[in-house]
């Protein structure tokens, strides 16, 4: 397929975009497109049919309760950091979605399109998964909901099936004394992809130690990894060296990377420990001072 | 013009040294100026080249026959539609040219020397439909093992790229054909003796990889061949008589028939001196009788044009305790590429002429390998071989517990003193820039912790060669100044001052243009640092000659001797016993040029065999996280020896530039190579150039010292600013971490490594 051939439609709601996808095989999501139209250049081929999104108002709309939120998910990322109570809440979240590309790219790239085009070196995932986001699938029979943990099945793979699509994002409200971090290594300082992430959110008890903790790396295995044993090093502690260490080493086990040009394996399961600490300790002052 | 007619140390100039808004600028900030691409006929094909899967292999035959039933398909060219330009090296000046090497680079003839080596084109009337017959053109080919690196290169048993190929050049060469092209070494005084005498030696190996250019516009052209016979290109390039001579002979057309525009240009940096796609583009047009624009993507700009050489090299030092060189030597593996020509006989040239020493053996070699075809990177050769000489300079400051600036200066050239290669040097600054470096506040700033500094210091020669202007005044006292020389760096802007500092007029009042083959002089590309020194002197030349003109028209009005005339600032002054008469400006005198003998126009071109070299020195403050590898270059300040800068925003611009390129070098760029030869990173994703978040503002010292060859005391710029930053990186990696690293790029895993095994591995 061509772009020469291609069809382009912009359905304005959920039945109309996932009636469409339901009947054309060759459709796709097209969302901010900065990784679509991308790979299509690189010579992936265009779909039959761009099922443009944007114009649905379910998938640009921003809800913040009590329960927490609930975002469109077509919303840009430079919407979602230039909001200032989810950097507030979120700031774990707020920073992996102002490191995808620059600002320009920021213009249009989703957090829809970052964790559907399923790349294990995906930035907003690791900071979703850290704080329990779940997808809203829309679909032919109906609507269902999949933490985003549970979402990718490997490199390129989702649990969506052929008519479906994400709507939108919902991310619980944090617990008191709780906060998030994310931190990504690369070479440059921006315009590059992640070599490795790490989001890492605990929650302290009343005596300031953590009580619970989710750490989470991206780019070391084929999707972003739960690492357990580091949560489980970090809880009961205060981030003694002990603690750190403990954690730095169980990401450093947990890590499966390849070799590739963004990094060797020896380089990234080093980076996913120090990662692992350094986010920690963000997400510990964050909610000491909380 | 001879030196008396300089008057760089006393002259007060008035416009000269001014930072007016360049005449392309609002254009170019509103998109609106056009670029190679953006450039379009009616009727026009699209063009696409075909290129090597292979890194190595002979063609035993094409069939293009599918391809050319592919609908909407004009023209298939091939080796068959060019003609058989036989491999011949003709030397010129410090380098040479071969033109059957040329035309093969562009379409592969007997082989393909490289993956994506191009062996074919389609001409189709949408681009789809041009990839689409590429893909159906059959090729039989007989694989060959590629030579992918320098060792398997100079294997005893190496499948040899170029049957026939024997070494050319200095000392014993081997017998037979080889993959050594050529051997250069420059030799002075008794270098056993030298090393004898010496109290200390520093030593190393050292490696640098290929590097991209990474100019920010990919190639395109435009080419129109008419029914007559007579050519239009289109292009961006750094030299719009290089592209006509290249098409002519790469083609075979008569010359006279190609008329080449030269577009406006993102950037070359000896890149765009070479042509890639633009002859064929003519042949194609010739064949589907339509113009025919070819564009090359970025991957295609990766793995079919650029880039300059990866290098293996040995270098050593000298020294006796109180710091004075007595033999310094070298052996540099350069990588050619596809064909012979890498920069090694410059590198080797510049490597240890920034100081003095009798005794010296410098020893290169060109090596072909089955990697793209290298072509010139502003200073070609210099970067790397300053590399290996700064780093160890800076090794032997610790060794003998001397400031490296001190050092430097200590066994620094000056005025009459001999360069490796042969000649004296003229009135040069490398001293003074030095000390200007040495006196600079940042110099003396605290470093933090995991910080460390680097100096690093670089020469180039600078070119002079062939150049061509004209002048000619409108009516209204205006003028337009007019050279062949593509302006990547703020040429114009330099131009139109010194035009304007002649005439006496505000620049804005001085248009400057870029012209076609047809439309002016001779003049040889926008390279090696030449344009505003050479065309320059053409332009200042022209210029006088226009004032005389305008004095004369004012001799005639007033009915007095010529002598009695003078120009002040814009006006026509008479003196001596005409004082009475008063003066007459520009602008009376244009608007009278139709009764006074009518238009004014005076053309002036210059050859100058020399010019004025650049020395600079580089600091580099580098902050390296000690856990990661990751480092940061928080402080860089570039001091450099300009002569007389015309337009200083631009003489700044080309300072940072230099030193952002150098930077990438150091730190990350390197071209990743699968098992068969084929680049892993095309792109400038995974192809890490530093984006402008990675760097601080560059700080810039203009030093000037006046060149005595130029009327202004103009010294070519653009080279010497990436001569020292991979050497100056380098020495801050080494102060910062505590480790030498004799191996680019500097990355972070490569980094990480160094620090994780104390050294073994950088
Ligand atoms: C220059 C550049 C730099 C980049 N840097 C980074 C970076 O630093 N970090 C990073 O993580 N990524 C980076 N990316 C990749 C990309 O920008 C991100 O992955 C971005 O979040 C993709 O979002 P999008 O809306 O543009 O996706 P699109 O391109 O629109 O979509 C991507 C894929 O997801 C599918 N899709 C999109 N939305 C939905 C939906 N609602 N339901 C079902 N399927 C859907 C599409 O069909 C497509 O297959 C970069 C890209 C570029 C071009």
């Amino acid at each position: 397929m061509t772009l020469e051939t291609s069809r382009f439609e912009s359905p304005t709601d959920v039945e109309g975009a996932v009636a469409l996808l339901a009947a054309e095989g060759g459709a796709k999501v097209l969302s901010g497109g900065t990784d679509l139209l991308v790979q299509m250049r690189l010579g992936a081929g265009a779909p039959q049919v761009f099922v443009d999104v944007k114009r649905i108002p379910r998938l640009m709309a921003v809800r913040l309760g009590s329960e927490g939120l609930t975002i469109g998910a077509s919303v840009p990322a430079a919407e979602i950091f230039e909001n200032e109570s989810i950097r507030s809440l979120w700031p774990g979240v707020a920073e992996a979605t102002d490191l995808i590309g620059s600002t320009q790219v920021q213009g249009r790239a989703t957090w829809s399109g970052n964790l559907c085009n399923a790349s294990p070196a995906a930035d907003s995932v690791p900071a979703l998964m850290a704080c329990g986001a779940v997808a809203v699938i829309a679909g032919p029979s109906g609507e269902r909901r999949v933490s985003v943990d549970a979402f990718i099945k490997g490199p390129g793979k989702t649990v969506l099936r052929r008519g479906e699509l994400v709507v939108e994002f919902e991310i619980p409200a944090p617990p008191p004394r709780s906060a998030d971090a994310y931190l990504r290594l690369i070479p440059r300082t921006e315009m590059d992809i992640a070599v490795v992430g790490a989001g890492v959110q605990v929650e302290l008890d009343d005596g300031g130690a953590i009580a619970s903790a989710r750490v989470v790396l991206g780019a070391v295995a084929p999707t972003a990894l739960f690492v357990e044993a580091a949560a489980s090093a970090l809880i009961g502690s205060r981030l003694e060296d002990a603690a750190l260490d403990a954690a730095a080493a169980a990401s450093r086990a947990a890590a499966t990377p390849i070799d590739d040009r963004r990094g060797t394996i020896a380089y990234r399961k080093k980076i996913a420990g120090v990662l692992t600490t350094r986010a920690a300790k963000i997400a510990f002052e964050r909610a000491q001072a909380r | 013009m001879s030196a008396d007619t300089n008057e760089g140390q006393e002259r007060k100039f008035k416009r000269i040294g001014t930072r007016p808004i360049r005449h392309d600028g609002l254009d170019k900030v509103t998109g609106r100026a056009r670029f190679g691409a953006d450039y379009a006929l009616p009727g026009m094909l699209h063009g696409v080249m075909v290129r090597s899967p292979y890194a190595h292999a002979r063609i035993l035959s094409i069939d293009i026959s599918q391809a050319e039933k592919v609908p909407g398909v004009r023209a298939v060219v091939t080796r068959d539609d060019f003609p058989d330009v036989p491999i011949g090296w003709i030397p010129a000046g410090s380098t040479g040219v071969d033109l059957g090497a040329n035309a093969r680079t562009v379409m592969a003839r007997e082989k393909v020397l490289f993956h994506g080596h191009a062996f074919a084109a389609v001409a189709a009337t949408t681009e789809l439909a041009a990839r689409e017959a590429g893909k159906l053109i059959k090729v039989e080919w007989e694989v060959l093992t590629p030579v992918l690196s320098l060792e398997q290169a100079l294997a005893k048993d190496a499948p040899i790229l170029h049957e026939g190929q024997e070494t050319k050049g200095d000392h014993p060469t081997p017998e037979g054909d080889s993959n050594i092209a050529n051997q250069v070494c420059f030799e002075g005084g008794d270098i056993a003796a030298g090393f004898e005498e010496a109290d200390v030696i520093v030593e190393g190996h050292f490696e640098t990889p290929m590097v991209h250019q990474g100019y920010i516009e990919p190639h395109a052209c435009l080419a129109n061949v008419r029914e007559d016979g007579t050519c239009e290109v289109w292009c961006p390039t750094q030299g719009a008589f290089g592209v006509k001579g290249e098409v002519a002979s790469i083609a075979g057309i008569e010359p006279s028939l190609v008329k080449v525009t030269p577009t406006e240009i993102g950037g070359g940096f000896g890149g765009k001196i070479p042509v890639y796609i633009e002859p064929v583009a003519v042949v194609l047009s010739r064949k589907a009788a339509r113009p025919v624009k070819i564009t090359m993507s970025r991957e295609e700009v990766f793995r079919g044009s650029g880039p300059t050489s990866g290098s293996r090299m040995w270098a050593r030092i000298g020294a006796k305790s109180d710091g004075t060189f007595v033999a310094v030597e070298t052996k540099f593996d350069f990588e050619a590429g596809a064909f012979r020509g890498s920069p090694v006989g410059a590198a080797c040239m510049t490597v240890f002429s920034p100081y003095n020493c009798e005794n010296f053996r410098i020893f290169g070699r060109d090596i072909v390998l089955n990697k793209p075809r290298v072509a010139a990177y502003r200073a070609p050769g210099a970067p790397i071989g300053a590399f290996a000489a700064e780093s160890l300079i800076d090794e032997l400051a610790m060794k003998l517990d001397r400031n490296p600036i001190d050092l430097r200066i200590q066994n620094a050239v000056a005025e009459g003193d001999r360069a490796k290669y042969g000649p004296r040097f003229g009135t040069i600054g490398f001293k003074e820039v030095l000390e200007a470096t040495r006196s600079h506040p940042h110099y003396k700033a605290e470093l933090g912790p995991n910080q460390g500094r680097g100096v690093a210091a670089g020469f180039w020669f600078n070119a002079g060669m062939q150049s061509s202007a004209t002048v000619s005044v409108n009516d209204d006292g205006s003028a337009v100044v007019r050279t062949g020389n593509p302006d990547i760096g703020g040429s114009r802007a330099s131009m139109a001052l010194m035009c304007a500092e002649e005439l006496g007029v505000d620049v804005a009042r001085v248009r400057p243009l870029v012209g076609d083959t047809d439309s002016v002089g001779y003049c040889d590309p926008t390279g090696g640092s030449r344009v505003t020194y050479a065309t320059g002197m053409a332009v200042i030349e022209a210029t006088r000659q226009v004032v005389d003109h305008l004095r004369a028209r004012a001799a005639t009005i007033w009915d007095i001797e010529l002598d009695a005339v003078e120009w002040q600032d814009g006006n026509a002054v008479a003196i001596n016993g005409s004082a009475e008469k008063g003066s007459m400006s520009l602008e009376d005198i244009a608007r009278k040029m139709r009764l006074t003998g009518g238009p004014i126009v005076s053309s002036a071109s210059v050859n100058p065999p020399a010019a004025g070299p650049g020395f600079g020195v580089h600091v580099c403050d580098l902050e390296v996280d000690p856990e990661t590898g990751v480092s940061k270059v928080i402080r860089y300040t570039v001091v450099q020896d300009a002569g007389k800068a015309i337009h200083p925003t631009y003489v700044e611009g080309q300072y940072q530039g230099g030193a952002a390129q150098g930077i990438g070098w150091a730190l990350n760029e390197e071209y990743l190579w699968d098992a068969e030869g084929k680049v892993e990173n095309a792109g400038f994703l995974d192809y890490r150039i530093p984006v402008a978040s990675d760097l601080p503002m560059i700080d810039t010292v203009i030093v000037e010292v006046a060149n005595p060859l130029h009327p202004y005391g103009v010294r070519g710029v653009g080279e010497t600013p990436i001569v020292p930053p991979l050497g100056a990186v380098a020495n801050a990696m080494r102060h910062a971490t505590g480790i030498r690293f004799h191996r680019l790029p500097m990355s972070p895993p490569r980094v990480l490594d160094a620090l994780d095994s104390d050294g073994a591995s950088s």
